[in-house]
């Protein structure tokens, strides 16, 4: 066990100020260094999006992209996150509507109570961006760090499965 | 929220620059990879470190050099996916890759690093829950407590090394090199490890891990097989990684480790010795598995029961040997 003698509190109670590169856009924000991004993110910066679950490590629904791969961010420091483009399930929808995945999973009921989703739908950008026409097998692998209480997974895999098909058939 | 408690916090750009900020802050300081292990660890009040260095900046604990003779040389600071995503260890080292892929889940192998892993904290059922659960039990030997809730009569902690890439890389005769503000030390894997719960490493507060050197690996055959309840997410409850050499279909030399099953990954000696210059049968790969099984001592500390995890220990040696046998 490392029990550590608390550090001066003036030390670690300064707030840091940083640049978060957030959806595609450069702000400022002011936050505790022992802040977590999942917690930067929804209380200094207002993007509920993304859920706060075990915390741990464990469901999956803090999920965010950063540089493009999914990452916990309940696990990461905000402070840790100087220079790195992290984008979050409020970025998805660009234009007018919304991102076929956030369709597919409204009309195919992958979304019940909606508290998995956010985290859901980050990783599965990150895999359609890597493979627009992933298999079943790899789909499965792939979202096991993601876990719903509500859907059972087939309707989550099937909305995947139909939005991959749109953005392939829109891209040609 | 469970939140993390505040600290100090260093993100500096080399591994020997990692050495001198642990050397200046003392032995509570730690390092912070990853986080997968020491974040949630943080947020439960088990490790409490004053001080985080981050290697996140760190730039030389990056690669996988393969050397000319089929060696591989790995960065510390390598995530678990990239070591997952290299042909060259899908190919070549086909029981780390199993092992690294049966890792957590990939969103966390995308964060965890091959250092962490081999650092990682030992666990317990009695330890790794919040405060407020270890406060109603009054706490346990290993944070805050005096009694070991597993053996109460016993002086020392049980608190079970789970590491799924660590008994592998003890098979595959792995070096690792440590780093500190004195100098740089090299040593086999498997000595990196104590049989204790609480001070399970032989590395110091201030050293760093930089890098992990495996052997060409010639014609040798390893094989991980992990015990775990669900098909991700889940540590392993017991852990087997053999590795085979033969000379045509005998065996030429063996390693059997397991993990999982104690405070420290369990070299099996006498059962790897039985097997030299034999051909691999069933009823040998029976045999051994009995003599491998002996040593493998688990407490009721983990998920599944201990028993059940000891029986496993035996079968899984044996279908992987069989698994290694030539013709099979
Ligand atoms: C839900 C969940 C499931 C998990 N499942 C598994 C599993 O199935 N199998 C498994 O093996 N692990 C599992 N883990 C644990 C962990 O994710 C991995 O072991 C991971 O590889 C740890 O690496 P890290 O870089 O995140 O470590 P960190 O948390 O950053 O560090 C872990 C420890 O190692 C030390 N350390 C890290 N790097 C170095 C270095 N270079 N030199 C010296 N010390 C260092 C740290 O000080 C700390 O004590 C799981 C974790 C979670 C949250
Ligand atoms: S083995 Fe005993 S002392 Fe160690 S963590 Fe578990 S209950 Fe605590
Ligand atoms: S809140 Fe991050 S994994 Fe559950
Ligand atoms: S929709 Fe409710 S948890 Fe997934």
């Amino acid at each position: 066990m490392t029990q550590g003698s608390a550090p001066a509190a003036a030390e670690t109670r300064r707030k840091v100020h940083m640049q978060l590169l957030v959806n595609g856009e450069a702000q400022e924000v002011a936050f505790l260094p022992h802040k977590t991004l999942l917690e930067v993110l929804r209380e200094d910066m207002q993007l509920t999006g993304t859920k706060h679950g075990c915390e741990l490590g464990e469901c999956g629904t803090c999920t965010v992209l950063m540089d493009g791969e999914p990452m916990l961010s309940c696990l990461v420091l905000g402070i840790e996150c100087d220079g790195v483009e992290i984008e979050t399930v409020e970025g998805m929808a660009t234009g007018a509507g919304p991102h076929p995945l956030q369709t597919w999973f409204a009309d195919l009921g992958a979304a019940q109570c909606g508290y998995c989703t956010p985290g859901f739908l980050m990783t599965a950008k990150s895999i359609l961006e890597r493979d627009p026409n992933p298999s079943r097998e790899d789909l499965v692998e792939e979202l096991s760090g993601n876990l719903c209480r509500c859907t059972g997974y087939l309707k989550i895999y099937e909305a995947i499965e139909a939005a991959a098909k749109d953005m392939r058939e829109g891209s040609q | 929220m469970m939140r993390l408690p505040p600290f100090r916090y260093h993100a500096p750009d080399t591994a020997g620059e990692v050495a001198h900020v642990l050397a200046n802050e003392g032995p509570e300081a730690m390092i912070v990879a990853g986080g997968t292990d020491l974040y949630p660890n943080m947020k439960r009040r088990h490790q409490m470190p004053s001080t985080l260095v981050s290697l996140r900046r760190v730039t030389d604990l990056a690669g996988i050099e393969w050397g000319s003779d089929g060696g591989v040389r790995i960065g510390a600071g390598q995530t678990l996916r990239a070591l997952e995503r290299d042909p060259g260890v899908e190919g070549a080292l086909p029981a780390l890759w199993t092992a690294v892929h049966q890792i957590s889940t990939p969103v966390l192998r995308n964060m965890g690093t091959i250092g962490g892993n081999i650092c990682l904290d030992t666990r317990c059922n009695y330890y790794n829950q919040n405060y407020e659960w270890r406060r109603a039990i009054n706490f346990c030997m290993k944070c805050e407590g005096d009694v070991c809730w597993v053996a109460p009569s016993s002086p020392r902690c049980w608190a079970v090394n789970s590491s799924d890439t660590v008994p592998v890389l003890i098979a595959l005769g792995a070096r690792v090199t440590l780093v500190s503000d004195r100098g740089v030390r090299e040593l086999p894997i498997a000595e990196l490890f104590v049989d204790d719960g609480i001070e399970y490493l032989a590395k110091q507060k201030d050293e760093v891990l930089t890098s992990i050197e495996i052997p060409a690996q010639g014609e040798a055959r390893s094989v991980y097989r992990k015990v775990r309840r669900r098909g991700a997410f889940d540590f392993p409850v017991a852990a087997v990684a053999v590795r085979l050499a033969f000379d045509g279909d005998r065996v030429e030399s063996a390693d059997i480790v397991l993990n999982a099953v104690g405070s420290t990954p369990v070299v099996c000696t006498d059962a790897a010795e039985r097997l030299v210059g034999e051909v691999v049968t069933e009823d040998l790969a029976a045999e051994v598995a009995q003599v491998a099984w002996k040593p493998a001592k688990p407490l009721d500390n983990t998920d599944l029961t201990h028993m059940w995890r000891k029986k496993m220990v035996r079968v899984n040696v044996k279908r992987a040997l069989l698994e290694l046998a030539p013709g099979t």
